[in-house]
C-alpha cells in the first residue's frame, strides 16, 4: 500500500509540552509536541471515557487526561501505571519544519 | 554444663541485656524468665502511640514468641515471682513453680505511684505502666465520656493525649504551677500547655487532688480549693517507684532500689539488679538510655568481663505527642554562676534556652524548634568552650561559620560521634556506618542494626536524614509525603527551597532540586506553578502548559469535552440587562443548559470550545467578567440582603461582599476560596461554612475562617471581632495572604489551618498589626499582575491556537 502524508502545519503551530487539534472526517486527531519537540499524534479520545487527550498536561511523552488523569503514552497510545487501554497512535513524520500525517491511516477508518 | 540463670521481669532492659548475652557468649547459660505480665517483651515506652491508636500492640513487641523458641530462652508468662531463696538459690512464682538459678538478674521495674487519697481505689481509677492498663483506658474511651488525668508530666500528657486522640474530654490536674516542670523552664511550661489546651485538653495547675468519689465507682474529682470535676475514668500518672520489695525480702541491699555496684552486682554475688528498680552510683532511673548502658554492663559482666562498668550520663527528655517538640537536657536552674541564652519567637511559638556555666552547655530547653538538640547534647558531653560562637550559638549549628545551611546541610554536618537515638546511645558515626557496611536502604533495617530510632521513635527524622545522606534517593524517607513521583521532597520542603534559593522558574526548580524526571508530571508542575506565582508575583511569568485545563482556557470542561461558563454576578447581585445579555448569549450559541448555582450566580453548559472566545466577547460587552469558577483562586463571595433591605440587617452585607470581590478576583490560591457576608447572626449566606465567612453585628463585623461544606462538612472558626468594614477587608486580605504562601497546593485553607493551628492564625492575623500590613501588602502587590481579566485578554487574541484546530484534513482526500 502506498503511504501518502499530508501536511498539517508547522511545528510553531503546536506549544511545547501542548498539542493542538487535527478535524478529520473520523473526529479529531490530538498533535503533540513534547518539551524535547518530539511530535507524536493519537485519536483525541481518551480510552477510559472518551476525554480529550489533547487538552491534558504533557510531561515527557505522555499526557495525563483532563477528566480523570489516566496517563497515556504518546508513543504507544497505551495507559501507563494501573490503568488498562489504548487510543490509536497516527504516524507523524516531520520534514523540517513541516508536520505531515499518515493519510492512510486517516482514509483507511473512513471508507 | 551451661550455667543456669533466671531472670525476674521481662521488660525493656533485660530484654536488652539478652540480645547482648547472646552475642557474647550464646552457649554460657540455660535462661529462665518470669514475666508478671502475661506477655513476651515489647516497647513500653511505645504505649502512648497505642493509646492514642496510632499504632497496634503488635507492632510494638520487641520480642515475639519465635524468639524464645529460637534461642532456647524458657519463659513464665503471668508468673510472678512471691520469694527467693538466697540460701537454696531459687525462686518461687505465685504458680508455685520452683526454679534454681546460679546466677539471678532481678529486672522488676517500677510501680506506679498512687496518691493517698479517699477513693483512690474506686473502679473507674487506673495507673499507666503496662498493656493492661492501655486497655483498660481503651475501653473506657468508648463511652467518650469525661476523663481526668492526675499528673502533668511525660506520662500524664502521652496519656492524655492519648485518651483525647480516642474522643475523650479529658481534663489534666497538675500539682506545680508549670507542666512538666521537672523538664522543663517556666516559658517553655507555658508553650507547653498552650499547645496542649489547644487540642482541646483542660489543664489546670497548682490543683491539689482531695479525694476521688463516686457511688460505686469514680463520679468525680474533687481540689483542695473546693473544685469538683466530674469524670468517669481517673488516670493517676504521678511518678513511679522502683519495684524493690521482692528484694528487699530477700534481704538483699535496698536503699530507693536495688544497690548494685557499677558492674550491675547486689550485696549478693550471684544476684544483678537492673533496670528501673536498680540503684547505680545513688541514681535511679525512669528513661531507658541509662537502662540500656545497665543492660550493656551486665550482659557483659555475666560473660565474663569484670571491668565493665556503668557510666552516668544525662539523658534528653522529648514528649511522643503528635505536634509539640520539645527537647530538655541537663540541669537548667538559674544560678548566680551561670549565664544563659534565650531566644524567643512568639509568633512561630519557639523558645530556645540555654543555660551555660564557664563558657559550656549545661541546660538546654528547646521548644517548637527542637532540630539542633543532638547538636547541643554534643557541645555539652563534651563540654565543648563555646565563647567563639556565643552570638551565634542558639540559632543552632546551620548558623555556625557563615552562611545558614539548608537542615540536610545541617545533618551533615554533625561529627561522627554527635548522638542521634538518645535512648539508645546511638551516635551518627554508626548510623552511617551500618548504612553503607550492610547497605541498608529501610527505616526498618537501620533500627534492626543499630536500634537507632528503635525506641520512642523521636529521631527518625534525623535518622531518615542520614540515609538521605548517606545513600541518596535510594532512600524515600516516610515521613514527608514525597510531592509526587518526580521528587523525594514534600511541598512544605520544595517551598522553603524556592524561597530560600530564590527559585524563579519551573525549570531552576527541578535543577537545584534534582527533579527526577526531566518536565515533572500532571501533580508537580500545578503545583510548582502555582508556588512561583505566589512568591515572585511580579518576575514569574505564568507557565501556561503547567495549568490544567480549565485554568488555560478558563472555563470548567465537562464529560463530553465541552466547556460551561460562568461570569462574575458580584456579591450575587445582578440587572435586567445583565440577564438579558445572558439570554441573548444563550440563544445565539444555542448553549443546551442554563443553571443557577450554588453560588449564587448562573452557569452556561455545553459550549463548544471553539466558540468560547465569541461567548466571552459578547459577554464582555455587557460588563461581565470570568467568574473563575475553574481556578485555584477566589470563587464566590456570597451575601445575602442585609441592612439595605432586610429588617434584621446590621450593616451592608450585600456592599461589603463585593467589595471583597472586588478586591480579591482574580487572585490564584492554593487551592479554590469560597466567602459570604451574612447581615446579622441568622446568617442568610451560609458564612460559617466557607473559607472566609462575615457575620455582621451591631458591634461590627466577626470573621470566620476555615469551614468547609463539600467533601468535609466543618463549621467556621471565628478569627475576630473588627469595628469597621475596612478592618474587615483588611483581615481577610491578610488571612488569605498568608493562607497563600503557607499552604500546600490544593489544600484548602480549613485543612492549612488544622495544620499550622488556628491559634497561631489567630494571632499573626488578630494580634499581630505588623505581620497583618505585610501580609495585606504583598497581598496587594499580587493583585497588580493578577487582577486581569482572562476572558477579554483572550477575545483580544491571547492563546488562540487554543480554540482553534490546526487544520480540518482528510474530508476532500476520504472522498477522493
Ligand atoms: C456549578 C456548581 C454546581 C451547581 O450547579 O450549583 C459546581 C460544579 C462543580 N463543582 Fe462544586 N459546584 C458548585 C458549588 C459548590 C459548592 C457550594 C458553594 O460554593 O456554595 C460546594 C461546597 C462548598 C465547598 O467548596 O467546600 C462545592 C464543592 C465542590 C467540591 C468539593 C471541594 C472540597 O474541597 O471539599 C468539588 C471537587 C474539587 O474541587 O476538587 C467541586 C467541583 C466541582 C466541579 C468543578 C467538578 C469538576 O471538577 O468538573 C463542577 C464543575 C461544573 C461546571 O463545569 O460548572 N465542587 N461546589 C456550583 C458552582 C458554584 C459557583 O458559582 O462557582
Ligand atoms: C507510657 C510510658 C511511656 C514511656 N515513655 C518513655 C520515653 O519516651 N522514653 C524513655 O526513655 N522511657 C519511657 N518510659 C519508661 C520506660 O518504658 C521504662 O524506663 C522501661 O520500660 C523500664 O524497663 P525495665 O525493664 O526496668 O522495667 P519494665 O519494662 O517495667 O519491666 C518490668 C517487668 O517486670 C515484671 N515484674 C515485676 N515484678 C515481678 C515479679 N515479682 N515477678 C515477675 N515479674 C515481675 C513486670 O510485670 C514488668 O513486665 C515510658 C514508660 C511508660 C509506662
Ligand atoms: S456535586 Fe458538584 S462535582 Fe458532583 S456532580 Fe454535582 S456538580 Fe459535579
Ligand atoms: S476519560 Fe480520560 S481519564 Fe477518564
Amino acid at each position: 500500500m502506498e503511504m501518502s502524508w499530508i501536511s498539517i502545519g508547522a511545528l510553531s503551530d503546536i506549544p511545547r509540552r501542548g498539542a493542538r487539534c487535527v478535524d478529520t472526517p473520523q473526529g479529531k486527531i490530538a498533535v503533540f509536541r513534547t518539551a524535547e519537540d518530539q511530535v507524536y499524534a493519537i485519536d483525541d479520545h481518551c480510552p477510559h471515557k472518551g476525554g480529550p487527550l489533547s487538552q491534558g498536561i504533557v510531561h515527557g511523552a505522555a499526557v495525563t487526561c483532563p477528566l480523570h488523569n489516566w496517563v497515556i503514552s504518546l508513543e504507544t497510545g497505551w495507559a501507563l501505571g494501573v490503568d488498562e487501554g489504548a487510543v490509536r497512535t497516527i504516524p507523524v513524520k516531520r520534514e523540517g519544519e513541516r508536520l505531515f500525517l499518515a493519510l492512510e491511516a486517516l482514509s483507511t477508518r473512513a471508507a | 554444663m551451661s550455667e543456669k540463670l533466671v531472670i525476674i521481669g521481662n521488660g525493656m532492659a533485660p530484654g536488652r541485656m539478652l540480645e547482648h548475652l547472646l552475642e557474647k557468649a550464646p552457649d554460657r547459660y540455660q535462661v529462665t524468665i518470669f514475666n508478671a505480665e502475661p506477655r513476651v517483651n515489647y516497647d513500653r515506652i511505645m504505649l502512648s502511640p497505642v493509646l492514642s491508636g496510632e499504632k497496634a500492640y503488635e507492632e510494638i513487641i520487641i520480642h515475639g514468641d519465635g524468639w524464645y523458641i529460637k534461642h532456647g530462652i524458657t519463659l513464665y508468662k503471668g508468673h510472678r515471682i512471691v520469694a527467693i531463696d538466697r540460701a537454696a538459690k531459687t525462686v518461687t512464682s505465685d504458680h508455685g513453680v520452683t526454679e534454681s538459678y546460679d546466677k539471678l538478674v532481678i529486672a522488676t521495674g517500677s510501680v506506679p505511684f498512687i496518691i493517698p487519697v479517699p477513693g483512690n481505689n474506686l473502679p473507674g481509677v487506673l495507673t499507666y505502666r503496662d498493656l493492661d492498663d492501655v486497655r483498660a483506658m481503651m475501653l473506657a474511651a468508648q463511652s467518650r465520656a469525661k476523663a481526668v488525668v492526675i499528673g502533668g508530666g511525660l506520662l500524664g500528657l502521652e496519656a492524655a493525649a492519648g485518651l483525647n486522640a480516642q474522643g475523650m474530654d479529658v481534663t489534666v490536674l497538675h500539682v506545680m504551677p508549670t507542666l512538666m516542670e521537672r523538664q522543663l523552664d517556666p516559658a517553655a511550661g507555658y508553650l507547653l500547655q498552650r499547645a496542649v489546651e489547644e487540642r482541646g485538653i483542660k489543664v489546670i495547675t497548682k490543683a491539689n487532688t482531695q479525694a476521688i468519689t463516686g457511688n460505686g465507682k469514680v463520679e468525680q474529682v474533687e481540689l483542695a480549693d473546693g473544685t469538683v470535676i466530674p469524670a468517669t475514668l481517673v488516670v493517676m500518672a504521678v511518678g513511679i517507684r522502683p519495684n524493690a520489695a521482692l528484694a528487699k525480702e530477700a534481704g538483699i541491699a535496698v536503699n530507693r532500689g536495688i544497690v548494685v555496684d557499677a558492674g550491675m552486682r547486689s550485696n549478693d554475688p550471684d544476684i544483678y539488679a537492673l533496670g528501673e528498680c536498680a540503684e547505680v552510683g545513688g541514681m535511679v532511673y525512669g528513661l531507658v538510655a541509662p537502662l540500656y548502658e545497665m543492660a550493656r554492663v551486665a550482659a557483659a559482666q555475666l560473660a565474663g568481663d569484670e571491668a565493665a562498668a556503668f557510666v552516668h550520663s544525662d539523658t534528653p527528655t522529648k514528649l511522643k505527642v503528635t505536634g509539640i517538640d520539645l527537647f530538655s537536657l541537663g540541669d537548667f536552674a538559674d544560678g548566680e554562676d551561670r549565664q544563659e541564652i534565650v531566644l524567643r519567637d512568639a509568633a512561630a511559638g519557639v523558645y530556645k534556652r540555654l543555660v551555660l556555666k564557664d563558657d559550656r552547655i549545661i541546660g538546654t530547653v528547646l521548644y517548637g524548634e527542637t532540630a539542633d538538640g543532638a547538636w547541643f547534647n554534643d557541645l555539652k558531653k563534651k563540654q565543648t568552650d563555646i565563647s567563639a560562637m556565643r552570638e551565634t550559638l542558639i540559632f543552632g549549628q546551620s548558623y555556625q561559620g557563615g552562611a545558614p545551611l539548608d537542615p540536610m546541610a545541617a545533618v551533615a554536618a554533625l561529627p561522627d560521634d554527635a548522638e542521634i537515638c538518645g535512648c539508645n546511645g546511638v551516635c551518627k558515626g554508626k548510623i552511617t556506618g551500618a548504612i553503607r557496611g550492610a547497605g541498608l536502604t529501610s527505616l526498618d533495617a537501620v533500627r534492626a542494626h543499630t536500634k537507632a530510632s528503635a525506641s520512642c521513635g523521636s529521631c527518625t527524622g534525623l535518622v531518615e536524614k542520614l540515609m538521605v545522606l548517606t545513600i541518596g534517593d535510594k532512600y524515600n524517607p516516610a515521613a514527608v509525603q514525597p510531592m509526587c513521583a518526580c521528587t523525594s521532597l514534600g511541598h512544605d520542603e520544595v517551598r522553603r527551597l524556592i524561597k530560600a534559593k530564590r527559585l524563579k522558574t519551573i525549570p531552576a526548580v527541578m535543577q537545584e532540586l534534582e527533579w527526577k524526571t526531566s518536565c515533572g508530571c500532571a501533580k508537580c508542575r500545578p503545583a510548582l506553578n502555582y508556588y512561583l506565582v505566589c512568591d515572585w508575583p511580579d518576575e514569574y511569568a505564568d507557565d501556561y502548559q503547567s495549568r490544567f485545563i480549565n485554568e488555560r482556557v478558563h472555563a470548567n470542561i465537562q464529560k463530553d469535552g465541552t466547556y460551561s461558563v460562568v461570569p462574575r454576578m458580584w456579591g450575587g447581585v445582578t440587572s435586567a440587562g445583565e440577564l438579558r445579555a445572558i439570554a441573548d448569549v444563550v440563544d445565539k450559541f444555542e448553549i443546551p443548559m442554563v443553571k443557577v448555582t450554588g453560588g449564587q450566580r448562573i452557569d452556561m453548559l455545553g459550549i463548544r470550545k471553539e466558540d468560547l472566545p465569541a461567548v466571552w466577547a459578547d459577554l464582555g460587552r455587557a460588563g461581565f467578567v470570568s467568574g473563575h469558577a475553574y481556578a485555584k483562586g477566589l470563587r464566590t463571595v456570597k451575601t445575602c440582603v442585609g441592612s439595605d433591605w432586610c429588617r434584621f440587617g446590621t450593616q451592608d452585607s450585600t456592599g461589603l461582599g463585593i467589595r471583597i470581590e472586588k478586591f480579591m478576583w482574580g487572585s490564584w490560591t492554593p487551592a479554590k476560596v469560597k466567602m459570604a457576608v451574612s447581615g446579622c447572626p441568622r446568617n442568610c449566606a451560609e458564612a460559617t461554612c466557607k473559607d472566609v465567612g462575615v457575620i455582621c453585628v451591631d458591634s461590627g463585623y466577626e470573621i470566620h475562617f476555615a469551614g468547609a461544606a463539600g467533601l468535609d462538612i466543618k463549621g467556621t472558626e471565628v478569627l475576630g471581632l473588627v469595628k469597621t468594614e475596612d478592618e474587615a477587608l483588611e483581615h481577610i486580605v491578610a488571612l488569605v495572604q498568608m493562607y497563600r504562601e503557607q499552604a500546600r497546593y490544593l489544600e484548602r485553607i480549613y485543612k492549612w489551618a488544622k495544620r499550622v493551628g488556628i491559634e497561631e492564625v489567630k494571632r499573626q492575623i488578630m494580634e499581630d498589626g505588623e505581620k497583618r500590613c505585610a501580609y495585606f501588602d504583598r497581598f496587594v502587590l499580587s493583585q497588580k499582575f493578577a487582577q486581569v481579566d482572562p476572558w477579554s485578554e483572550r477575545v483580544s487574541g491571547k492563546d488562540k491556537h487554543e480554540f482553534r484546530p490546526m487544520a480540518s484534513v482528510g474530508f476532500a482526500e476520504a472522498a477522493e
